[in-house]
This record gives structure tokens, sequence and C-alpha cells, in this order.
């Protein structure tokens, strides 16, 4: 029955072509093995693109002082310590590599005086760290990464999505898709996936992301039985725009506040002075994202409801040179001239901490055969991300994950796929088609999005979160009836949306109910109604797995790695003696 | 608010014809802002193609009252008066269906182009003045405007032995990359086509990242074919110096053998 779809055959099929799943397939088709690479999009669209800050590496280029071992802390500081104490690990050592590595594919990166790799400041990081081109780094990374990739003779499907993994028996051996183009189906069977789809954002009103962000990944992962480990930590990045209404939640880059930036409120205060005098605007982003909002609920907000970063003060030649692309988005769209006036910004949700729990070394998960890497995974960044963390960590375990999916692929038999399994997966999509009493998938997504950014977003209560709770449960009930008009199957963005939609539901649920189980505030997760950190929780991460229908949420004790705790002591108490 | 008219083509490979969709305009509105609302109340399945919506991804191109834009950052207010707002797919590539077209054939080019090869021994020592007018290639964000317009592809569709305007780019940022090893030249004069722009400079009038396409990239890639190939003088000093000879590369990546 297989044969009634297009099927491809490889060893190791990465889903999703950001800047993870091209090092992981750059990895792979290096070590011989014959990769696809799958992407929603067009190739070098991806999320990543819009990556614009810097790289994290300790490089030492511009201070010296900078080493591993102070990566390792700020991003465990970061974190506020639930991050998985070996990927930060990993992460600080392996990362300069990475970047000398991208220099060497043709990587261009902003010049020091001496004609190395410059560096700049970022928020939380101890040292100039930021390895960046302008503010436009994400689009270096992904060129880099793609005009690299697409030379070593990795299968590339380009508008592609998968909807399903496919198992054969507890192993995955392959995803069921379709093109965007025409509407048909695609089978791939493979002996390795690597999951590399990226965050979330599209589960909130107000996002940086692209459309792309519906939580596949995650779900994909749940559904095939891998486990969600910190789901309740969203990153809300402090500075989205505010106005016009159209590009509401558009990210405004940190490295503006990275080059000087002051954030102020309709009183003229430069607020941070309150809430961190001592890292004022470069203090983590959970804690100048909270700023915000509070600023703006207590009434000392600007016209659009946000408050001012003002940059102008660097002078017009400095600021077009350094932040190009803020300087042409808020000219174009906002009519600021940056160089001139502050900006209007406010918090945006940018960035998903929690994700699919992965072995760190190999970016294996629980099911045979099944990896991640990138945004879609979890335990990395703890409780919230440093900026710049996460184009190192797409670059260190994308690496890795090729690396582990490849060594398990060229271990593995041959890849079976059961027909019913392909059969469900197809039927799962033409069921869309010509419903009775149809919803539109449109409405459902936005009332799903006003939901979790008023109940799970940057301030969370118990009241909210269990409402949240039974509204999924409505919204599940109308997801059964979402549908499109009979036919039409080519390039259909709404047929698209619907499967899109359940990948959503199941994200946004993990993240409500891991919420309501985290009874503290920490990073990325704030409870008006239990505002400190609380010890017990301070030692557990939630792990979420399905359960039958069921979504099982049970606290699991964080993992540490006895060698580097004397460096994490260390951080606590210089903290604790500020 | 206000009422404006959409006329946006529908249709697909096999044909297709302009609808009307009225839009509810808001303030600082773009056309893209215009069809996801479009697709919201009245027609679903309108295919568009977009990403980033900040003219970061080069995703959304098309052609908006007759002018080549990303839909993201054409604001209704810079489009005149209440006039009715025409949007309609690229015309220089083949059309898959409304707003979307089949850009394959940029895949393709950049494909043959040889990739960044370090010269051997290469330390990566390079001072920013140096590589400002690489990293000004590399804003390209491949929204394909350029390639859309230049009228080697679109009135005489000469995309079989030409590489366009974006990838003229693409081989000067390589072949102005303090480490690069190999020389692209040969190839843009015979495969790619160069000479048969006529640098009337219509991809930099369209670039949404204002990268100076023509007197930044093509000309000076142009005036290193003369050098090479038309140029007696400087055939002869490469003849006695060996420098026609190719240089020695390497690959110090180590990719594929990290156990």
């Amino acid at each position: 029955m297989l044969d009634k779809y297009e099927t491809h055959e490889h060893d190791v099929v990465i889903i999703g072509a950001g800047g993870a799943g091209l090092r992981a397939a750059i990895e792979c088709s290096a070590r011989g093995l014959k990769t696809a690479l799958i992407c929603k999009s067009l190739l070098g669209k991806a999320h990543t693109v819009m990556a614009e800050g810097g790289i994290a590496a300790a490089l030492a280029n511009v201070e010296s002082a900078d080493c591993w071992q102070t990566h390792f802390q700020d991003t465990m500081f970061g974190g506020k310590y639930l991050n998985n104490w070996r990927m930060a690990e990993l992460h600080a050592k392996e990362s300069p590599d990475r970047v000398r590595e991208l220099e060497r594919w043709g990587a261009v990166f902003d010049r020091t005086p001496e004609g190395k790799i410059l560096q700049r400041a970022f928020g939380g990081h101890t040292h100039k760290r930021l390895a960046h081109v302008g503010d436009r780094t994400g689009l270096e990374l992904i060129r880099t990464l793609q005009d690299k990739g697409i030379h070593q003779g990795i299968d590339v499907y380009m508008e592609c999505t998968i909807t399903r993994l496919l198992k054969d028996g507890d192993r995955v051996t392959g995803a069921f898709g379709y093109w965007r183009e025409n509407g048909r189906f695609v089978v791939f069977k493979a002996k390795a996936v690597v999951l590399a789809t990226g965050g979330v954002g599209k589960c909130f009103k107000i996002t940086s992301n692209s459309w792309e962000g519906t939580a596949d990944g995650h779900a994909l992962g749940f559904e095939a039985g891998a486990e969600l480990v910190d789901m309740e930590f969203v990153q809300f990045h402090p500075t989205g725009m505010v106005w016009p209404p159209g590009v509401m939640g558009l990210l405004v880059t940190e490295a503006v506040r990275g080059e000087g930036g002051i954030l102020r409120n309709n009183k003229g205060e430069r607020f941070m002075e309150k809430y961190d005098p001592k890292r004022m605007e470069l203090s983590t982003r959970d804690v100048v994202a909270r700023s915000i909002y509070t600023e703006v609920k207590e009434g000392r907000g600007s016209p659009h409801g946000g408050c001012f970063l003002d940059i102008s003060h660097r002078g017009a030649e400095y600021v077009k040179r350094k932040l190009p692309s803020m300087y042409h988005q808020f000219k174009e769209l906002a009519d600021v001239d940056i160089t001139k006036e502050p900006m209007e910004v406010g918090p945006t949700c940018h960035y998903i901490m929690g994700g699919i729990k992965v072995d760190a070394d190999t970016g294996a998960t629980r099911v045979p055969g099944l990896f991640a890497a990138g945004e879609c995974t979890g335990g990395m960044h703890g409780s919230n991300r440093l900026g710049g963390n996460s184009l190192s960590d797409l670059l260190v375990f994308g690496r890795r994950a090729g690396i582990g999916a490849g060594d398990y692929a060229a271990g593995a038999p041959a890849a079976n796929i059961a027909d019913a399994e392909v059969e469900a997966a197809a039927a799962e999509m033409t069921g869309y088609f010509g419903r009775p009493n149809p919803e539109s998938p449109y409405k459902l997504h936005i009332d799903l999005q006003n939901m979790m950014q008023s109940m799970v977003g940057i301030f969370r209560e118990e009241g909210d979160l269990t409402t949240a709770i039974a509204k999924l449960q409505e919204f599940k009930q109308r997801y059964e009836h979402v549908a499109v008009e009979e036919g039409q199957r080519m390039y259909n963005p709404g047929w698209h949306l619907c499967r899109d939609l359940k990948n959503m539901l199941i994200c946004s649920e993990a993240i409500a109910r891991a919420a309501l189980m985290r009874k503290e505030s920490r990073g990325g997760h704030s409870r008006l109604d239990f505002p400190k950190y609380d010890n017990y929780w301070g030692e557990h991460n939630i792990i979420i797995s399905k359960d039958g229908p069921a979504m099982k949420v049970e606290p699991r004790e964080t993992v540490k790695v006895a060698e580097l705790a004397p460096l994490v002591e260390a951080r606590k108490a210089k903290e604790s003696s500020k | 608010m206000s009422k404006r008219t959409f006329v946006v083509w529908r249709g697909d490979k096999d044909g297709g014809n302009f609808v009307e969709y009225p839009v509810e305009v808001e303030e600082g509105m773009v056309v893209l802002d215009a069809i996801h609302q479009i697709q919201r109340t009245s027609a679903p399945d309108l295919a568009c193609r977009w990403n980033c919506k900040a003219a970061k991804c080069g995703s959304c191109s098309a052609e908006v009252n007759g002018n080549p834009r990303l839909m993201c950052k054409t604001r209704l207010d810079d489009l005149p008066g209440e006039e009715a707002v025409t949007v309609k797919p690229l015309k220089s590539f083949p059309i898959i269906r409304d707003l979307v077209t089949d850009v394959s054939w940029n895949y393709t080019v950049n494909k043959k182009i040889p990739p960044f090869t370090p010269k051997k021994g290469a330390d990566f020592i390079m001072q920013q003045c140096d590589v400002d007018r690489v990293q000004e290639f590399r804003k390209c964000i491949e929204c394909f405007l350029c390639q859309n317009v230049c009228h080697v592809v679109r009135e005489h569709n000469q995309k079989s032995h030409f590489f366009g305007p974006r990838f003229f780019i693409r081989v000067a940022s390589l072949e102005m990359h303090p480490m690069d090893a190999l020389n692209r030249i040969p190839q843009i004069k015979k495969e790619g086509g160069l000479g048969r722009c006529n640098i009337t400079k219509c991809c930099t009038e369209v670039c949404p990242e204002e990268i100076h396409i023509t007197d930044n990239g093509i000309i000076p890639l142009k005036e290193r074919v003369v050098d090479q190939f038309f140029d007696p003088v400087q055939i002869v000093i490469r003849k006695i110096t060996g420098a026609d000879k190719p240089q020695p590369t390497e690959q110090p990546d180590g990719v594929g053998d990290s156990k």
C-alpha cells in the first residue's frame, strides 16, 4: 500500500532547516550518510534568519579574561540553576570552535582593530562575548550553513510539512507529510530522525515568531513518546515593537541595549535602576521584561502601551552602522528615526526554554531512532535563556545530534513502516475537508492566542491557569470541527493551519499544566501567587509525557555534574554576596 | 476605520484572474496585513508566502500596484490615495498558485557556484575595511526581486545561461573575500552570462536591503572579466609571474570525523 505515496529513503531525515537542522545535516552528510533535510518554507527562510544580536562564545577576542567556565556560570545563573548541567558545559566549551568553524565556511563577522572576530556586550554575559554581524547575525549563520550544506550532497525537500512520525514498534523509522505546493502526501523512511523544528511562539498573540513557530517538533516528539521538560518556561523578550498594530511583537534586538540603549518610562525615569541597579538594561531578559510590564501596568507606560528605548545618544553614524536593520525597521514601519528619537517597546513572546528532553552528548530522546536539537529541545537554558546563547546552542547541539543520529543510523537495521500508520496519517489530513458544522481554523487560532496571552503569559496565577486548562479542553473539542472547503489541496494555508493547530494545542496544554504545577517564580515563569523562589522547585524540573490520551506531568530532580559543582557554588556565593 | 479595495490575482499555472476584496484599514498597516486579513475573513485558501514579517527573510515578494516589493514593508499609507491596491505574483517565475511562484531556478543557480574555499594556511585576520564590501553583499535576504526585474530574465527569459543579479553579488562576495582562494571569473563570464547585463540598475532600484548591486558588485566583476580575458598587459604579467596557476587550498574544518 505504501507505493500509493511518493516515498524517499534515507539514512537520516532531519525535520527543520534552521541553524540546528542545517548543522545536523552537514554533520550527517559529511560522514557519508544519505541525508534528507526537510523544511516547511524555502531553504534559508527559517526563523534563525531573524536572530539579530549575535552568537555567544568565549573567544576572548575583546576581553581576554573570558573563558568557558565563566560562560558556563553565566548560562547557569541566567537559567537560575535549573539547566541541564552537562548541556551548559558542552555549550560553553564547544561554542568557540563552532564560531571559528563558521568563519572557515565563509561567514564574515564584524572585526576587532586586530582583525579578529569582534564581540559585543549582551544581557547576563559577564564579558563582551557575542560574535556578530551588525544586527543580522542569524542571516549570516543560516546563509553560511546553507551554502556549505548544498554542496555536500544533502537532499533538501523544501515547502514540505511533516505531520507525523512513523514507527516500527518502539523505534521511529520515518515521517509522513505533505507538499505545500500541491498538497500531495509524501513518506520518508529513515534509520534515524532528527527534530529541529524550532519554537512555539504562534501559541501566543504577541510574538516575534514567524508563522512557522507552531510547536511542530514539541508535538511530534510528544506524540511519538518522547518526554518534554521545562515547558513552563517561556521567554518574553523585553523589547518587541508595540506600534503599529500589524507589527506588534516584532523583535527589537537586545543589541540596542548591548550598544548602550537606555530604557525610560513616561516620566523620563531610567526605571531599571529600581529593578536591577547593578546590571541595569543588561539584566537578564526575564527581569527586564517583567520590569517593563510592571511600569506599563502601573501607569508609567508609553502612548502605545510599552516603554521608551533610546539609542540616539550614540550618534546617527554609529547607530546606522551597528544597528542597520533596526534603523530601517523603525523608519519604514513606524515612522520613527531611532538616531533622533526613542523607540516604543514592550515584551513579546520570543522563545521557549522547554522542549524535548534529550541526552546532552548525542541529542537522543528516549525513543529509539529519534533525536532532537535546537529550540524544540529543553534543558540547555534552564528557566531563562541568555541572549546570544541560542545561535550557539543550534550549532553545538545541531552538530551533536547529527553525530548521534549518524552513529545510530550506521548501526541500525533498515527501516520498516506499517501501512496502517501511513493510512492513518493520510486520513487525518484529508479529514479536514468538508466537515459538517465547520469551525474556522483562523478563528480558533486567534482564540487560542488570546487565551494563552492573557492567562498563561508573562504573569500567571492559579485561577487563570486552571481556567486556561479548561479552555484548552474546549478548544480541543472545537478543533475536532476545524475544516476547510472541499477540494483545493494546492498551497492552501487554511488547510495547513488546521493541522498546525493540533500541535499548538498540545504545546499550549503542556505549558499551562507545567505552569500550574510549578508553585514558585523563576526565570521565564512568574506566578503572582508564588512570587518567590522555592527550594524544592529549585532542584526539580517538570517532565511531561504522553499517557494514553492524557498528559502526564511530574517533577523530577535536576541532574547535576559533580565536577561542575564548584563552579556553580562559586557563582551562587558571588551572587548572594551582592 | 476606513475601507480599501484590494485586487488580488487568483489562479494557477493554467490561468487566473483578479478578484476584489474589501479590507478594513488600520493605522500603519502593510500589504501583507491586508492579505492576512483576506485569508482570515473571506479567502482562507489564498496562497501567499511569508515568514518573518520583518523584511528579514525575503519570502513575501510580490508586485504591488506594478512595483516589485516585499509585502511586509509596503505600507498602505504610502500607496496613493483611496485607489484600489493591486497585488499580483512576481512575473519572472512560473506560477504555482495565487501569489506563490516557483523560484527553484534560483536554488539551481546557487548550487553551481563553487563555495567559499579558504587559502592554504589562511589565518582569518581581516580588517573591517577589507570586509565591508563583502558584508554589504551578504546582507542579501534572497527575496529575488532583483531577479524578477532584471530584463534579461523578465523580458528575455534567458534563465538557462544567466545567473542574475542575486548570484552576481553572491559571486562578488566570494571573489572579494580576503581569504578565498578560487577564481570564479571564468565561470561568471561564460556560464553566468555576466556580459548580458547592460547595467540598467533595475536590480539596485528594487533591492530592499539597499545593496548597490550594480555599482559595487556587477561593475567590479565586469572589470575583473576584462582584466583576466581582454587586457594584454595583464595576461603577459600573469604568464611571467605564474599568477594564473591555481592556488593550493585546504578544507580545515574537520566535519564528519568528529568521533
